[in-house]
């Protein structure tokens, strides 16, 4: 039975028919009872089940997802990974996520794909470079890497980018973080499934739940479709779905649910070697190792859970690639899609535990959740198994906004995040 | 070779013949041909290399669903399918993801190691030592057709709007009845098919309807069509159906353009979207030679193309026999293999009852094929028909549900959609005499013959992304069973046919695998688009100046006479600075020209809101943080708005005109925010009937006369009002006529000197900016570019919002908290000045900022810095920094912790790495007593 | 792009129009008598239903602010209400 994955196994499997695999992760029927139950099988809930397997030795952990593993904004988002985020706390969260995602491949055992091929965010103008230099000196003061490129650095990155100053959106340099690139999505799900199943996680598929076990005013499990399981402590992690659990658990969160699409283009020799995002045109942009282009922008701006977005986005998504890349007209689009994120006020996620006790929130990551998935799940994981917060999360706690002190990225790194 | 021109062919043209070169080799053709049709005539077998292994492959299909014959056209698209390009003379054809050519690639010997390169093998390895090290191998040898950087691609397309009552998706047989139905009953009909005529399968097909021979019959259908006034849109294709029954069409065009693209609300739709061949699980089912058995039928009768000479028709259903003879008919040798036991034995046909294929034969090419009991035929080309499956994309993305039916072995459409018809094959009736007395008859009659576990050679599932049944057996053996799972984990219908060819047989596998029904392992979700649509077709004309479109100045014209540098300024186009010269000289000369004597400045997209009614300014008071009601008529108040959160949102002076009349000035940039901010207050709270709203920004043209000489300025202008300082003092307004042109002048100021801003009817702004011009030039006047007016206004502390505040900013860190210690009544905001984040004590404040290290201006964006323990820590950030020509030195601008209470103190600024020192001092640097404003 | 009909002008593109939160969600008046914990619930905290939503929308072109009745997952719109007409005076969502 191979378990361990590497080139020699897959040499010793091609000569025997690739009969000897292991199951990436079993399909247990669920116990009535675990000491943590994580309510969402996306990249935060399986990174949250592996932490508390790995770091906090709590092994007798359940993940129930309702549809399939990574099947949510795990399974639909544009792959980037960054940090380039302008306060400190949010600097502290991202590059937290962004440290790990460096070693993940080898921790887990499973190739991520981890392309550190770095991001350039735009500059339009002399007022956007100015924004450009407090961003750059935010995030070198708040400890993580970045540079402030003029348009020569730019064109060295990006040599068919169309930097004519006769432009809609001329270029004049723009911020840079190099460590920031992309990941193969579908392999973080799969990668931390497959650890944790392994620490002895359990990981139930097709169940979805209908109703939280509350007693003397403390959240005791879940009711589901596969039958009751209870809990000391509960973590909900359910991108898309925030308020409609919250709201089976007696409160409201600060959360618009909106469609967010994304789209590819055929695949074509490699032609885009660096992540773009250019704030002018809201289009960013970065060619997956398949060979596609693979572009996102704004949310539609109507309140959705229908995973599904409309052409006038879309248009102006593709329309800002073109005015960025002339060349690549030369492309047709292959496939679009959407997933459902949860916007809060600030852009910021919110961790820490619910208004009912015992259940602990992991949400309100917006566009940005692929991103911080090892950071989420990390300090997910510790809320869980000590019931307080780590230094990193403890700045988003849903009580940030009864207090006024929002951390509002809005202002600091462009649209999507 | 073994495929060969015949007679006949309806889409080709034999007078004309044409030639193009194919991986530098010569394909004669004619006038019709598709790329492929020509090739397939040629002789030529091999197409392309498969995207993983690099085995050599052959054309499949003649349409869309063509998931290996793909090229690239020198001067035109990657990834051109050649089943759906025409011909051209002189064209230079590419085979892509081989080199030097499809037929002889260098990446062959891959295929050699396939067994240790199965599905989803790069999870597994290039771990160590680091990803990095092998991705830019792999990515080179990733992507298909290759981009020319040195072109730029087609011309935009076009873009249409149009409305209908019924939109017909597909013109054959079942699409031309709903069509001509609908047109009958008086509907506005489009109908729209990809084909290059209408008629879908009666083009190919032999067929009878109404006493006239199908594709005579098309015809007549679509010329009644277009009499009645019906849209007939060919070469179009349907991609994608969104909410409200918006579809979107994409239709080829001539010339070098991108496909157009239509946009049509229809009250409803019909699909007749029909349906596409599967392939049957066989052996080396990849190798050229293979193809689609009504693909076949296509190429003979549409391009007189006869596949092979010694052909074998494998089929598990009825619908392959009409090939099979015409085949036969044109001279080919042609043996059925029917699957079906009770199989039909036609006249003049060979057909071998209740045997399968097990493998096809040959190295490169097909030479023979081997069947269940062991026989072992010659066959140059073996066709496959292994079942049809319903094109129920639309269906689906208008978010219907499929239901399977096993008497045909398909999805179709399952429970209605609200105003979406599906009819003809793509509703699962495959054979026309169904299609016409809407009878499922028993032509069909199709068996399984689903690809099953444990087959000894390779069986291709997934063409384009080489994807094999052990593949799919590899998926199930690790747990990857939900079909999504199994279509990431193997990547079987990710390729650019989206798996058209490939989804069934692959879920049937996964199915009989896993021990479900194929319904119970369901169908990935169906995305837009059907077919792969050409980028520029999305982005239309929405480039260069047409895109997000700058708003420009009604004088424009008159500043660029006067040689303005333009640049964007919160989406308006505006006179940076006035050349011609060295651009930081000469804005630093207008700054300084400007505190001599006098400037004029156009400060047209200043926002100007009207507010009216008898509750103006009740309503007013609401709006602002600061008191509003008490402003006298004729006077001007400068003021913040607040959101609900109690953050500065914009700020700006507001006129009191009289009593029940207002106008709120905002900052340029924030004109339609304000006025959704008003609108949505004043319909919500307040009673609409006693406050309106009108925002009169563009209506009005602002021209600013500024300057220590100003006001004689202001005199020599033919002005039916008074101008004296009791009439109007800083911080009022009055109306009058300059030249009889109704104006507003207000005596506020931006520069910190004393100003006029003068309010005139946007088509009367050239007149009084000339007049203004003219009069100016006994004083010197200088024009003043908004770089200029930066400077001034810095110097005097003037905020600007979004420069000078962030996401954070409330009013007392601007020192302002005066106004809410007066005000009694509610504003927007109020009680979140009141939280905890408000109340802390080490806030960012508004403070001047004066660099004591004379390395010149402090660099925009620095942060202020406090180092301990050797942690950095930011304290705020430089928010503006000039030199001032006034004062003869730097100055800055910055949002600082504790700034108010600092005043004095060295901090530390970092930027870029290096460290600068600067005093915290006052916001206002220069004329701190504001005597100038009343000079 | 998704049609919303808007009471005044009738049935428009979606990207003439504004969202503008919850219906219903009334703002609390008396500045300091009302508690931090119900002044961050009407700024912040939102039902985001999923299904049937009681909406305020504004329409940019003609600046009509209104009640509309929808379903976020499906899309469909039940009805657009005016406010003066059964669209209810219901409180801005700010």
């Amino acid at each position: 039975m191979t378990r361990h994955y590497s080139a020699l196994s897959l040499f010793k499997e091609g000569l025997f028919g690739q009969k000897g695999w292991q199951q990436a992760w079993r399909s247990p029927e669920p116990k009535p009872r675990y000491d943590i139950l994580i309510i969402g099988g996306g990249g935060h809930g399986l990174a949250t089940a592996y932490y508390l397997a790995r770091t906090h030795n709590i092994r007798n952990v359940a993940i129930i997802e309702k549809g399939w593993l990574g099947g949510g904004n795990t399974g639909r988002n544009t792959t980037v990974v960054r940090s380039n985020y302008f306060f400190p706390e949010s600097t502290a969260l991202y590059d937290m996520a962004l440290r790990l995602y460096e070693t993940l491949g080898r921790d887990l055992n499973y190739n991520i794909m981890l392309s550190q091929r770095g991001i350039v965010t735009l500059a339009h103008s002399e007022a956007e470079m100015e924004m450009a230099a407090r961003t750059v000196n935010a995030m070198q003061i708040n400890g993580t890497d970045a540079e402030l490129f003029d348009i020569e650095d730019v064109r060295r990155v990006l040599p068919l980018l169309n930097v004519s100053p006769g432009a809609r959106y001329p270029v004049f340099g723009g911020v840079w973080q190099g460590r920031a690139g992309t990941a193969r999505h579908d392999a973080v799900a799969w990668g931390y499934a497959r650890a944790a199943d392994r620490l002895g996680v359990d990981i139930i598929q097709s169940c979805e739940v209908e109703e939280f076990i509350v007693e003397g005013g403390r959240c005791r499990g879940v009711k589901t479709s596969r039958g009751e399981i209870r809990a000391e402590r509960t973590g909900m992690v359910v991108a898309g779905h925030s308020s409609h659990l919250a709201a089976k658990a007696g409160f409201r969160l600060p959360i618009t649910s909106y469609a967010l699409q994304a789209c590819v283009s055929e695949p074509v020799k490699p032609v885009l070697d660096t992540v773009v995002l250019s704030p002018g045109t809201g289009t960013y942009a970065s060619q997956s190792d398949k060979g596609e282009l693979v572009l996102g922008g704004a949310l539609d701006r109507v309140p959705s859970y229908g995973q599904r977005g409309n052409l006038p986005v879309l248009e102006d998504v593709v329309a800002g690639l073109l005015e960025m890349f002339p060349s690549f007209r030369q492309l047709r689009l292959m496939r679009q899609w959407a997933g459902i994120v949860d916007v809060t006020p600030d852009s910021s996620p919110i961790l820490g535990e619910s208004p009912l006790p015992g259940l602990f929130l992991n949400c309100g990551w917006g566009t940005g959740g692929f991103k911080a998935i090892p950071a989420g799940g990390t300090l997910l994981a510790h809320l869980l198994a000590t019931g307080n917060h780590h230094d990193v999360s403890r700045p988003f706690d849903l009580d940030r906004f009864t207090r006024g002190r929002l951390i509002d990225e809005a202002a600091g790194s462009g649209i999507a995040h | 070779m073994t495929a060969w021109r015949t007679d006949g062919g309806s889409a080709v043209d034999r007078s004309r013949p044409l030639s193009f070169t194919f991986d530098g080799r010569t394909v004669e053709g004619f006038a019709g041909d598709t790329l492929a049709s020509a090739l397939l005539a040629g002789g030529v077998r091999v197409l392309g290399r498969s995207f993983k292994y690099h085995r050599p492959r052959g054309l499949w299909g003649a349409g869309v669903e063509e998931p290996n014959a793909l090229v690239d056209i020198a001067g035109g698209m990657p990834n051109t399918r050649a089943t759906l390009a025409l011909a051209a003379d002189g064209m230079a054809v590419r085979s892509v993801n081989a080199e030097p050519s499809a037929q002889k690639d260098r990446h062959a010997f891959l295929d050699a190691f396939s067994r240790f390169i199965p599905a989803a093998f790069y999870y597994k390895t290039f771990m160590f030592p680091d990803w990095h090290l092998f991705e830019p191998r792999i990515r080179q040898m990733a992507g298909l057709g290759t981009v020319d950087t040195a072109a730029d691609g087609p011309a935009f397309a076009e873009q249409v709007n149009h409305h209908c009552d019924v939109l017909v998706v597909g013109a054959g047989p079942s699409g031309l009845l709903a069509a001509r139905t609908a047109a009958r009953a008086g509907k506005r009909v489009v109908l729209c098919d990809d084909g290059r005529q209408v008629g879908g399968s009666l083009l190919f097909r032999e067929a009878t309807i109404e006493g006239r021979p199908g594709a005579e019959w098309a015809r007549e259908v679509a010329a009644e069509l277009e009499q009645t006034g019906a849209l007939v849109l060919t070469g179009t294709t349907a991609f994608g159906i969104y909410d409200h029954h918006l579809v979107g069409l994409s239709q080829k065009v001539e010339g070098d353009a991108s496909d157009r693209l239509w946009r049509v609300r229809a009250a409803s739709i019909v699909l007749a979207t029909g349906a596409i061949e599967r392939p049957l699980p066989f052996g080396h089912n990849d190798l050229p030679g293979v193809m689609s058995t009504e693909a076949a039928l296509v190429y003979l009768r549409r391009f007189g193309v006869v596949v092979g000479r010694r052909i074998v028709v494998a089929t598990n259903n009825g619908l392959a026999y009409e090939t099979a003879l015409a085949l036969a008919a044109a001279g080919a040798e042609v043996t059925v293999v029917d699957y079906r036991a009770d199989a039909p034995s036609p006249a003049g046909l060979q057909v071998l009852k209740g045997v399968t294929v097990a493998a096809a034969l040959g190295r490169g090419t097909v030479t023979g094929a081997r069947l269940s009991d062991g026989t072992v035929m010659e066959a140059d080309a073996i066709l496959a028909s292994g079942g049809f499956t319903p094109t129920v994309h639309l269906f689906c993305q208008a978010q219907g549900k499929l239901d399977w039916r096993d008497d045909i072995l398909a999805f179709v459409p399952g429970s209605p959609v609200d105003g979406v018809e599906v009819v003809g094959a793509a509703a699962g009736r495959f054979a026309l005499p169904a299609v016409l007395a809407d009878d499922t008859a028993q032509e069909f009659g199709i068996v399984a013959a689903w690809p099953k576990p444990g087959a000894r050679e390779r069986v291709w599932i997934d063409l384009q992304n080489d994807v094999t049944a052990k593949d799919v057996e590899l998926a199930v053996r690790e747990n990857f069973v939900s079909v999504e799972h199994l279509k990431r984990y193997t990547t079987l219908g990710m390729a650019t046919d989206q798996g058209k060819t490939s989804n069934v047989n692959g879920l049937a596998l996964m199915a009989e695998l896993t021990g479900r029904r194929i319904p119970a392992v369901g169908t990935t979700t169906y995305r837009p688009p059907f077919t792969p649509v050409p980028f520029a077709t999305f982005a239309g004309a929405r480039s260069g100046t047409r895109m997000n479109p700058l708003r420009r100045l009604p004088l424009e014209r008159e500043h660029r006479a006067e040689g303005a540098v333009f640049r964007a300024y919160g989406g308006w186009l505006r006179p940076a600075f006035y050349g011609p010269g060295v651009p930081d000289e000469r804005i630093q000369a207008e700054a300084e020209a400007a505190r001599e004597g006098v400037a004029l400045f156009d400060g047209s997209p200043l926002g100007k809101i009207e507010v009216i009614g008898p509750d103006a300014a009740q309503f007013l008071d609401f709006i602002y943080y600061n008191t509003m009601s008490t402003l006298a008529p004729g006077r001007c108040r400068y003021g913040f708005i607040l959101t609900e959160a109690g953050v500065v949102y914009d700020d700006g002076v507001l006129v009191r005109l009289d009593e029940n009349r207002f106008v709120v000035s905002c900052s340029s940039s924030h004109v339609s925010g304000v006025h959704g901010l008003l609108e949505e207050w004043r319909q919500d709270r307040f009673d609409r009937r006693r406050v309106f709203i009108h925002n009169a920004t563009a209506e009005m043209a602002t021209l600013t006369v500024t300057g220590p000489r100003a006001r004689d300025l202001m005199a020599t202008l033919d002005l039916d009002l008074p101008l004296d300082d009791v009439a109007l003092p800083h911080m009022a307004v009055v109306c009058g006529l300059l030249d009889g042109v109704a104006v507003r002048i207000a005596r506020v100021s931006f520069t910190g000197d004393r100003s006029y801003e003068i309010s005139v009817p946007a088509d009367s702004a050239a007149a009084v900016w000339a007049r203004l011009r003219q009069a100016g030039k006994a004083f010197g006047a200088t024009l003043l570019g908004l770089e200029a007016l930066m400077i001034l206004r810095a110097e005097k502390g003037y905020i600007v919002v979004g420069k000078d505040t962030d996401g954070t900013s409330r009013p007392m860190d601007f020192g302002l908290t005066a106004p809410l210690e007066r005000k009694k009544v509610e504003f927007i905001g109020r009680r979140s000045l009141a939280t905890e984040d408000a109340a802390r004590p080490d806030r960012r404040q508004f403070v001047g900022l004066e660099a004591v290290d004379g390395l010149g201006p402090l660099p925009m964006g620095a942060h202020g810095v406090e180092r301990e323990a050797g942690k950095t820590r930011s304290t705020g950030y430089v928010t503006s920094s000039y030199f001032s020509p006034a004062l003869q030195r730097p100055i800055a601008l910055g949002l600082i912790e504790r700034g108010l209470a600092r005043m004095g103190d060295i901090v530390e600024l970092q930027h870029l790495r290096e460290i600068r020192r600067a005093r915290i001092v006052p916001s206002c640097a220069f004329d701190e007593s504001g005597s100038r404003l009343h000079v | 792009m998704q049609l919303f009909p808007c009471p005044f002008c009738g049935p428009r593109s979606e990207s003439e129009f504004h969202f503008g939160g919850d219906a219903g969600n009334h703002r609390p008046e008396g500045f300091r008598a009302v508690t931090d914990g119900a002044w961050a619930a009407y700024l912040y905290e939102r039902n985001n239903l999923r299904g049937a939503a009681s909406e305020i929308w504004m329409h940019m072109a003609c600046g009509e602010v209104f009640r509309m009745e929808r379903d976020t997952v499906n899309h469909r719109v039940a009805e657009a209400l005016a406010l003066g007409q059964g669209g209810g005076d219901d409180g801005m969502a700010h």
